[in-house]
């Protein structure tokens, strides 16, 4: 008969189970659903923006710039140019979430699943076509300004939403399904308590991802009177002026990065804990 | 395929305690488009309340489709369902399906939902009370061996396969259904395991007296769970459906005793069970009680090891005495490698769990895991040539 091994965790009745996953959580409190290092990386990453618009300050708190360019740069108007940039991006992404989440799940559902192919052959219709000319062409056809600018975003920027959110709930261990409806769950409280919220990490990665293609995509809106920062970079490359043309870029790289950082802290807070 | 179907099974032995309905299937029939064959072909069936009915089969005959029309997760194309004295047939099949349990491979357990959200799934769907459902939640983990204080607040993935498992009955067992169906529940684990869920099922059925419904592709455990087993050719056509015994002794047709097996012997190592054997009754001991007392009754007993049992009497340990009287008091470390076997498991189990601890016994449990003996492997032994020598002769 064999001395005892002290772990007064671990019940006779469980002590044949596999070396125990359950061990470290001694007090039964479930472990935070935290990543390793998932915090660490996500500090990094503000750090490095807020101290990309501290240079920039002192750049332009120090440099000597023309009339034109010291215009061009005047904080009122970088200020306006940077909110209507992120106006185009948040109203973009709100429409883009708004369609294509509720598409998204509709085309898991066995009944519309047939319509897939169609669906997304025309979001990748929209991501394919050169981002260029799709704002012209819409421009053309419903005039220019802020809101064909949405539109032409909205076209743009559906398709990672759109795929992930299938992918997401497509993920989804269809014996957990099964599990629901055999407990007798209804379809859609199958879909609105086990699905859903297990697709939630892929979804905000979508999600994620359109916002940083539209932040850089809105750049563009400045060809047809969608303004933002890519004026900017536009008049710069028109009267060659490399202050403003640099200086848009990086404000543009700036912001891409902060709405990344945001999309990645949203992800981590709205993750389910247990995955 | 109904002219085949054996005469009713009688009811259950008596003195058992019945909580399930009969399952009665007419003519139940499933087509799929597209296929020539039904994949299930009017399979009558009647299956006694309180028993536990295995389906065994080769892979793609159609039993799982069968067990899935019980519930309806499948819509039969033809036939009728009985649930007791009501058609079911026709009934809301989500309404249906909170009456009936249903275990998966694996529990089917939501990684998002801690272990008492997953068992109280269905009583709050049935608009239970909250402190109804929590006492519930607890009373059920309890059934299933988990202290809820424990592991109420856990989520899936901080749980082994087996305990996984259990949550997955548990979950079942929630609403207090009189129908249990099981789907090959115990496929994903590994073998020692198996046998202790195995066990535990037994007990809990032993407990409860379900009408339970359990697919397996293992005919060792269908012999080992089952009241009665039904062996399924193509087309969930029946081919034998009789208690394991007579199954083993009488194979229906050449079919089943190819699926049976060789080695009749060796069968009875699953059909007997360790509750038939003479069980050695040894001293046991308390947590804190003083060692040298133990001592003292084991030596006067004539035992050389004791038994010690937790606070609720559950077995954790059994040091010997050479052991325990180096200590001052009985101590309450729990042996991760005690073998334990349950008084249902079959001599198979206690062979197997025997072997892999390296030991000449093993502890047997009995009612909510207390003691209810020891057995060793000589008994085993003169258990199996004993059968032997019956067999020959």
């Amino acid at each position: 008969m064999t001395a005892t091994t002290p772990d007064p965790r671990v019940r006779p009745d469980v002590a044949a189970d596999p070396p125990d996953e359950a061990g470290p959580a001694t007090g039964g409190r479930p472990r935070a659903a935290t990543p390793p290092g998932g915090w660490r990386a996500l500090a990094v990453q503000p750090a490095l923006v807020v101290l990309g618009v501290l240079v920039f300050v002192l750049w332009r708190a120090t440099a000597t710039l023309t009339e034109t360019e010291a215009r061009q740069l005047g904080a009122a108007t970088l200020w306006d140019s940077t909110l209507r940039h992120l106006s185009l991006t948040v109203v973009s992404a709100a429409i883009v979430l708004a369609i294509a989440v509720p598409l998204g799940v509709a085309l898991t559902r066995p009944a519309l699943r047939r319509f897939t192919p169609v669906v997304i052959g025309v979001a990748n219709v929209g991501q394919a076509a050169p981002a260029i000319g799709l704002f012209v062409l819409l421009a053309i056809w419903l005039g220019f300004g802020y809101w064909t600018t949405v539109v032409a975003l909205v076209v743009y920027s559906a398709l990672p939403v759109l795929r992930n959110t299938m992918v997401g709930i497509q993920g989804v261990d269809p014996r957990l399904v099964e599990a629901g409806r055999g407990m007798g769950m209804s379809g859609r409280a199958v879909l609105l308590r086990v699905e859903l919220p297990l697709a939630v990490p892929v979804v905000l990665a979508g999600a994620r991802t359109a916002l940083v293609l539209l932040v850089g995509t809105a750049t563009l809106a400045t060809f047809i009177s969608g303004g933002g920062l890519g004026v900017l970079i536009n008049t710069g490359i028109t009267l060659s002026l490399d202050s403003l043309l640099v200086s848009g870029a990086v404000l543009v790289a700036l912001l891409a990065l902060a709405v990344d950082w945001l999309g990645r802290v949203v992800e981590q807070v709205a993750r389910p804990k247990g995955l | 395929m109904s002219d085949t179907l054996p005469a009713p099974p009688a009811p259950a032995p008596p003195g058992r305690r019945v909580s399930g309905v009969p399952i009665r299937l007419e003519e139940v029939t499933k087509r799929y488009p597209g296929q020539d064959r039904p994949a299930v072909d009017s399979v009558s069936l009647d299956v006694a309340a309180g028993e536990t009915v295995m389906f065994v089969g080769p892979s793609g005959c159609g039993k799982t489709t069968l067990l899935k029309m019980v519930n309806r997760l499948i819509e039969p194309s033809d036939g009728r369902i009985h649930l007791g004295d009501e058609d079911v047939t026709t009934q809301d099949p989500d309404r249906l399906r909170r009456r009936i349990g249903y275990v998966i491979q694996a529990g089917g357990l939501f990684p998002h939902m801690t272990v008492g959200t997953n068992v109280g799934m269905v009583p709050r769907m049935l608009g239970w009370e909250k402190a109804r459902v929590a006492g519930r939640i607890d009373e059920l983990l309890d059934l299933v061996g988990l202290d809820p204080d424990v592991y109420r607040d856990r989520y899936p993935k901080e749980l082994s396969g087996g305990q996984q498992q259990r949550v997955g009955v548990a979950r079942a067992l929630a609403a207090d259904p009189p129908v249990l169906l099981m789907d090959e529940p115990f496929g994903a684990v590994d073998p020692i395991t198996r046998q202790r869920l195995q066990d535990e099922l037994l007990r809990i059925q032993e407990e409860l007296g379900k009408t339970i419904v359990f697919v397996t592709h293992d005919f060792d455990e269908a012999v080992k769970l089952g009241d009665r087993i039904v062996v399924f050719d193509v087309g969930a056509r029946i081919v034998q459906y009789d208690t394991p015994e007579a199954i083993l002794a009488d194979p229906a047709e050449e079919y089943v005793a190819d699926f049976v097996g060789a080695g009749a012997t060796l069968k009875q190592l699953t059909l007997t069970r360790v509750h038939s054997l003479q069980l050695r009754q040894v001293t046991t001991a308390s947590i804190g009680d003083d060692a040298a007392g133990a001592v003292a009754r084991a030596r006067a007993a004539g035992d050389d090891f004791v038994v010690v049992l937790d606070r609720r009497d559950r077995p954790i340990s059994w040091p010997t005495l050479a052991e325990v009287s180096r200590m001052s008091a009985i101590p309450d470390t729990v042996d991760e490698r005690l073998p334990v076997v349950g008084l249902q498991s079959t001599l198979n189990d206690a062979l197997d769990t025997m072997l892999a601890a390296s030991q000449g016994g093993a502890v047997v449990l009995g009612r909510r895991d207390g003691l209810a003996g020891i057995v060793s492997i000589e008994t085993i032994m003169e258990a199996i040539q004993r059968a032997r020598r019956e067999t020959a002769g």
